[in-house]
């Protein structure tokens, strides 16, 4: 078979990328070898883990089950993007840091992709519902008692 | 791919072949504290899916068009959260994908009188965010929180799910359930099938290789009826080892007229249990009736065990849910909500 190019356009956190890349080649390949963004990190590769985690159009989705060429006209965000221009952390990392919210770290750009999104949603959430937003996300170091509390103090910090 | 391969030149952008095309450049964010970062670029070998011809189709008729062209050997590609995992391990090897997200008459949900169609590329996200939807279907939405994970359910759409037809997912045994009837559409003719028809064994539905499923209609629930839907996983949006899914309705005067009761997770389709219930007909809801229907209904499954749960566990969980749910969907019925 002849090999299935298409040219995209998208935006990765405001740059505006354009690529010729194969039908066949995922999102998050496209984004860590093609874009040399490795800020998201790839785990399981069928969407069980949820390291890969950016937000299309705002939205936390698996960027290994999608490919690259759907991401044609859309707009991406990843950790690359948390941070603002002078190096500043996002509320949220900052909380990761002082809660002891990673141990290795590898889980981590996807659930802070997951929680700012969840945090722009429901400002004041209880840990129930922090819970059920980190359920999509596997941790093997914290046991995520440090995670939710990261997220609870963000949250509180974020409202101000 | 060896590190020798790449040439790094002075403004650190890297050049290399790119799976037999053209030479290719990534440029941006290369050089860190003057470290150049190991950016493996992957080679065909290294790609997670077989190969396929990709078309994002516009409009419906492009779809099926394709389709009967293609039949089996062409995907439809909608939340792809089923497709994507099973083509990256290459249990499926699509020769064409035909993307179906950019056909945006295909997501809705349209509420008509009697009943309710639903568009196929309608997100479980959209459908959780619609309260009028979720009051007039609680049964669905109290069964949205067990599917997956909140990622899952921005790109997951409820046409992918029963056209996927997975026998522990919950939709089907809701569509089973609700007495949902669904239409099927080729380029030339379309068909409406019951959903009692629909789901002939594990990840098979009756849909023909030309033939998509593009609505889904949803009977309006009738009064005083209860709504529950339970489950028991091993984690948190994990595939369920039973599920049950349940409503009752009941008579001006408290009494029971009607049981629909479906299992998911329990054998290789949706199982329609309704007739388990036929004892509460007709009467006032008794504990000791609910558990003679439990284990009729037990008695009606044939699960398959598997390494999170043994066939007897599945049978026990499916009895123990019956119960429960019978109890809460009565409760609720007699409650009004």
């Amino acid at each position: 078979m002849d090999i299935d190019f298409h040219d995209i356009t998208l935006s990765v956190n405001g740059t505006k990328y354009q690529r010729r890349i194969e039908s066949r080649l995922l999102l998050s390949d496209f984004i860590r070898h093609d874009l040399a963004l490795a800020g998201t990190h790839v785990g399981c590769e069928h969407g069980v883990c949820g390291a890969c985690t950016i937000l299309l159009d705002g939205q936390p989705v698996r960027s290994c089950l999608m490919l690259a060429v759907q991401a044609n006209h859309h707009e991406l965000s990843t950790v690359e993007g948390l941070a603002d221009k002078a190096g500043e952390y996002h509320p949220l990392q900052q909380a990761m840091h002082e809660h002891h919210g990673l141990q290795c770290g590898y889980c981590t750009p996807g659930i802070l992709m997951t929680i700012t999104a969840f945090l722009d949603e429901n400002s004041s959430p209880s840990e129930d519902e922090v819970r059920e937003a980190l359920s999509g996300n596997l941790c093997r170091c914290t046991g995520y008692q440090n995670i939710v509390d990261a997220v609870l103090a963000a949250a509180d910090r974020m409202r101000g | 791919m060896p590190l020798s391969d790449f040439q790094i030149t002075e403004n650190t952008s890297i050049f290399f072949d790119l799976r037999g095309g053209p030479s290719h450049t990534f440029k941006g964010g290369v050089l860190l504290n003057g470290i150049v970062p190991h950016f493996i670029p992957l080679d065909a070998s290294a790609m997670k899916p077989a190969p396929f011809k990709y078309v994002a189709a516009t409009s419906l008729a492009q779809a099926l068009a394709l389709k009967a062209e293609y039949g089996d050997d062409a995907k439809f590609l909608a939340g792809g959260q089923s497709l994507m995992p099973a083509m990256n391990f290459r249990l499926a090897q699509p020769a064409i994908l035909i993307d179906i997200n950019g056909i945006e008459d295909l997501a809705g949900i349209h509420p008509s009188g009697a009943t309710t169609r639903v568009g196929p590329l309608t997100r479980y996200r959209a459908l959780q965010r619609d309260e009028a939807f979720a009051g007039m279907f609680p049964l669905i939405d109290e069964a949205l929180p067990h599917i997956a994970h909140p990622q899952i359910r921005n790109r997951g759409t409820i046409g992918g799910n029963l056209s996927h037809a997975d026998p522990a997912s919950e939709l089907p045994a809701i569509a089973v359930a609700l007495r949902a009837r669904f239409r099927v559409q080729t380029a030339k003719q379309e068909r409406w099938v019951e959903a009692s028809d629909f789901f002939v064994g594990a990840l098979t539905t009756d849909l023909k290789p030309d033939e998509m499923l593009v609505e889904i209609e949803l009977p309006r629930v009738k009064p005083r009826t209860g709504a529950c839907f339970m489950e028991i996983a091993r984690r948190r949006g994990d595939f369920a080892i039973a599920g049950v899914a349940v409503m009752t309705t009941l008579g001006e005067r408290g009494e029971c007229t009607g049981v629909r009761l479906a299992f998911c997770g329990v054998g290789e389709t949706p199982i329609d249990a309704s007739s388990a219930a036929d004892a509460l007909i007709g009467h006032q809801p008794a504990q000791t009736t609910i558990i003679d229907v439990a284990k009729a209904a037990q008695a009606m499954i044939d699960p398959g065990g598997s390494v999170h749960a043994t066939a007897d566990y599945q049978r026990h969980i499916a009895g123990v849910l019956t119960e429960r749910a019978l109890r809460t969907a009565q409760r609720r019925a007699r409650d009004g909500h």
